[in-house]
């Protein structure tokens, strides 16, 4: 994986319409974010161009003029905004493949679903969760294409008039700065795995699938 | 003495290879695999020349992909084709179980976990698919994984976890009339929303579960994952053990006299600490039905879709707009009486033998309407033999159903099984997603049995009004 410091670039806001009422899009799902019609694939690369591909293409693969991501200079966002529960539904990690393939590396957002968020981190992404009100105060800068800074060694984001700190849970931290492999780290508590098999082959036999 | 612990705790404790700071090594008992969420997984074992720490721990079967016609005929699509071929040489390479598609055992992961005795009470379970929470019926921690989670439990049988919170939800009383398990998980995610469990595992209890057969324990727990929680779990009971005793992979002899003495302790302790608890009363439920994209717009099938301005939060109202917009419906208006054109019955949510029975039992003397195509895809191949065995087949066929291949079909619509634009279907599956069967398709979850009574209805009924 590769390791993350900082990013800097334009933030594309998922908006919904309602009047004259803009708000942060709720409940983006990854069916949303990928459509099951590209998790036929064996690989995990490949899938930028369908992130959001029914938002994003007519039924005839033409570019929907109105979805941010097919505006300027949206097209080259690397940070994505959203509204509460970001990435609810599936467990399919081809949602962070897609999110990543297409260039975003942070995702602001006042919640995300658990699984979502989990596989986020495993690819490099970043998602933070921040107070709506502070994310509504970004909206007007990132629609005016202003490019946003996240630094993630300080936890801030730097705009052009101003800083905000965000939180992040400080062993995803470490892994996102740091790049590390999750499984090489686990590997080299393999004394630990082996205490616990014998432990429950004794304890619980009926553990152990026959 | 100890603190008392929630079913929840003891699973966790009894299951910690490591405690780091902040960090734990959760050991994993059970891992189902699939044909979508696991080749990249497989990929990254072969580049990083690792092997499968525990491959008896897996079984896998292809279910997502699989088409529901004639089986004999190949897959057909070749992109399919290739992934289900992909799950049948890893599992070769690997040393894992694998169910072929042409075996009667072959259905839905989380459908043959339990069939097959695999999923058992005070395991880890883990599969790379959301709806793991089923298995968490049977009093195991069941939940689902992304593929690089995929991949490290194949390589270490852990995964790296924090505790969740633990979220109790009490339903209290008897369901009335044509209530079932789906109407009390609707209720559950129409009352604390879909990110209403975010952080939490959470532990139904009261009468209306504990009276709850095994198979409706299931579906209750598969849209735990609606609610935003990744696991939902009901202490196992007499009727846990029922169900398992005897199952091709359950312990036997004195093991499973053992296991069962175990398992009986996997209650939750009196006085044990909740982080919330919400109550609802079963006896107040009616047959409930979506209107929108999200499976937190439940409503009474008596009921009124939403007016947009009764709604006072901004994103919300502006995304129960883009809903009713997407799902064509008329605001304040009543649900009963929508028309549909397609029917679903099946997926891992309600795809087991009872949900069928259920379905059938309104269903002889009428037919499908002429304007619904309704079809019924039987969660496994055990499940199909014993509906067939039982003339459940032949009660859907004479209805005018259409008899399918066991597999996850038109619930996520990877396979020939999916809506055109426009068209509304009743489905018992979980999601009601923005084109989750098909695109631009309409989706409403429902119970069997009300799916059952739209396709006759040609609308969307109130199963109690109609004449057995």
């Amino acid at each position: 994986m590769d390791k993350f410091s900082s990013v800097k670039g334009i933030a594309a806001p998922m908006i919904n319409k309602s009047g004259n009422q803009l708000s942060l899009m709720m409940n983006i799902d990854t069916d949303m974010i990928i459509p099951k019609q590209f998790l036929k694939t064996i690989k995990r690369s490949g899938l930028g161009k369908n992130l959001f591909d029914e938002m994003r293409y007519d039924s005839n693969g033409n570019e929907i003029d109105t979805f941010i991501l097919n505006k300027e200079p949206f097209r080259d966002a690397k940070i994505l905004i959203a509204g509460k529960n970001f990435g609810c539904g599936s467990s399919r990690e081809h949602a962070p493949w897609s999110i990543l393939d297409f260039g975003i590396k942070v995702i602001i957002a006042p919640s995300f679903a658990d699984i979502f968020f989990n596989n986020s981190f495993k690819n490099g992404i970043l998602p933070i969760k921040m107070d709506e009100d502070i994310i509504n105060s970004i909206i007007d800068e990132s629609m005016q294409g202003e490019h946003l800074e996240i630094n993630l060694v300080d936890q801030e984001i730097i705009l052009k008039n101003r800083k905000i700190n965000f939180d992040v849970d400080s062993v995803n931290k470490d892994c996102l700065i740091k790049g590390l492999d999750d499984i090489g780290s686990t590997l080299e508590k393999s004394s630990y795995i082996d205490e616990f098999e014998i432990e429950n082959a004794n304890k619980r036999p009926w553990n152990i699938p026959r | 003495m100890s603190e008392p612990k929630t079913i929840y705790d003891k699973i966790w404790e009894s299951h910690l290879a490591y405690e780091g700071d902040g960090d734990c090594l959760l050991y994993i008992d059970r891992h189902l695999i699939h044909e979508v969420t696991s080749p990249q997984a497989f990929e990254g074992l072969r580049m990083s020349n690792r092997k499968v720490r525990q491959p008896s721990n897996a079984l896998a079967v292809a279910d997502h992909n699989i088409p529901t016609t004639d089986r004999s005929l190949g897959i057909g699509d070749k992109e399919s084709e290739i992934q289900i071929q992909t799950l049948e040489d890893n599992c070769k390479e690997f040393g894992i179980e694998y169910i072929k598609t042409s075996d009667k055992r072959q259905g839905i992961v989380h459908i043959i976990g339990p069939e097959q005795g695999f999923t058992l009470p005070g395991l880890t379970i883990v599969c790379g698919d959301s709806h793991t929470s089923t298995h968490g019926a049977f009093g195991a921690l069941a939940h689902g994984i992304g593929t690089s989670e995929v991949e490290h439990v194949l390589a270490t049988q852990t995964l790296i976890q924090k505790k969740a919170k633990n979220f109790q939800v009490k339903i209290n009383g008897a369901c009335k009339d044509s209530v079932t398990a789906k109407d009390l998980a609707l209720s559950v995610i129409g009352a604390i929303g879909t990110a209403g469990g975010t952080g939490y595992v959470i532990e139904y209890t009261g009468e209306a579960v504990t009276s709850l057969s095994v198979e409706g324990r299931m579906t209750l727990c598969n849209l735990t994952i609606e609610a935003g929680a990744r696991a939902g779990l009901v202490c196992p009971d007499e009727k846990t053990f029922e169900y398992l005793k005897g199952r091709p992979m359950s312990p036997k002899g004195n093991e499973w006299d053992l296991a069962v003495e175990y398992w009986k302790t996997l209650s939750s302790d009196s006085g044990a600490f909740y982080d919330k608890t919400i109550e609802i009363d079963a006896g107040n439920l009616t047959p409930l039905v979506t209107w929108g994209t999200s499976p937190e717009d439940v409503i009474s099938i008596d009921g009124n879709i939403p007016n947009l301005e009764d709604i006072k939060d901004d994103s919300k109202r502006s995304a129960v707009k883009r809903s009713l917009d997407y799902m064509n419906l008329i605001p304040g208006s009543p649900i009963k009486g929508v028309p549909i054109d397609r029917v679903f019955i099946g997926s891992c949510t309600n795809g087991r033998i009872e949900d069928l029975r259920e379905a059938a039992s309104i269903l002889p003397g009428k037919k499908v309407s002429e304007k619904v195509t309704a079809m019924v895809v039987p969660g496994s191949g055990l499940v199909k033999e014993q509906a067939e065995e039982e003339g459940l087949d032949q009660i859907f066929i004479e209805a005018g159903f259409e008899w399918r291949e066991p597999g996850c079909s038109m619930c996520l619509a990877m396979n020939a099984d999916k809506l055109l634009p426009k068209e509304r279907c009743a489905s018992t599956s979980n999601r009601n997603f923005e084109g989750r069967q098909g695109r631009e398709g309409r989706t409403h979850l429902v119970s069997p049995k009300m799916a059952a009574a739209a396709a006759i209805a040609g609308c969307l009924t109130d199963v109690r009004e109609m004449a057995i």
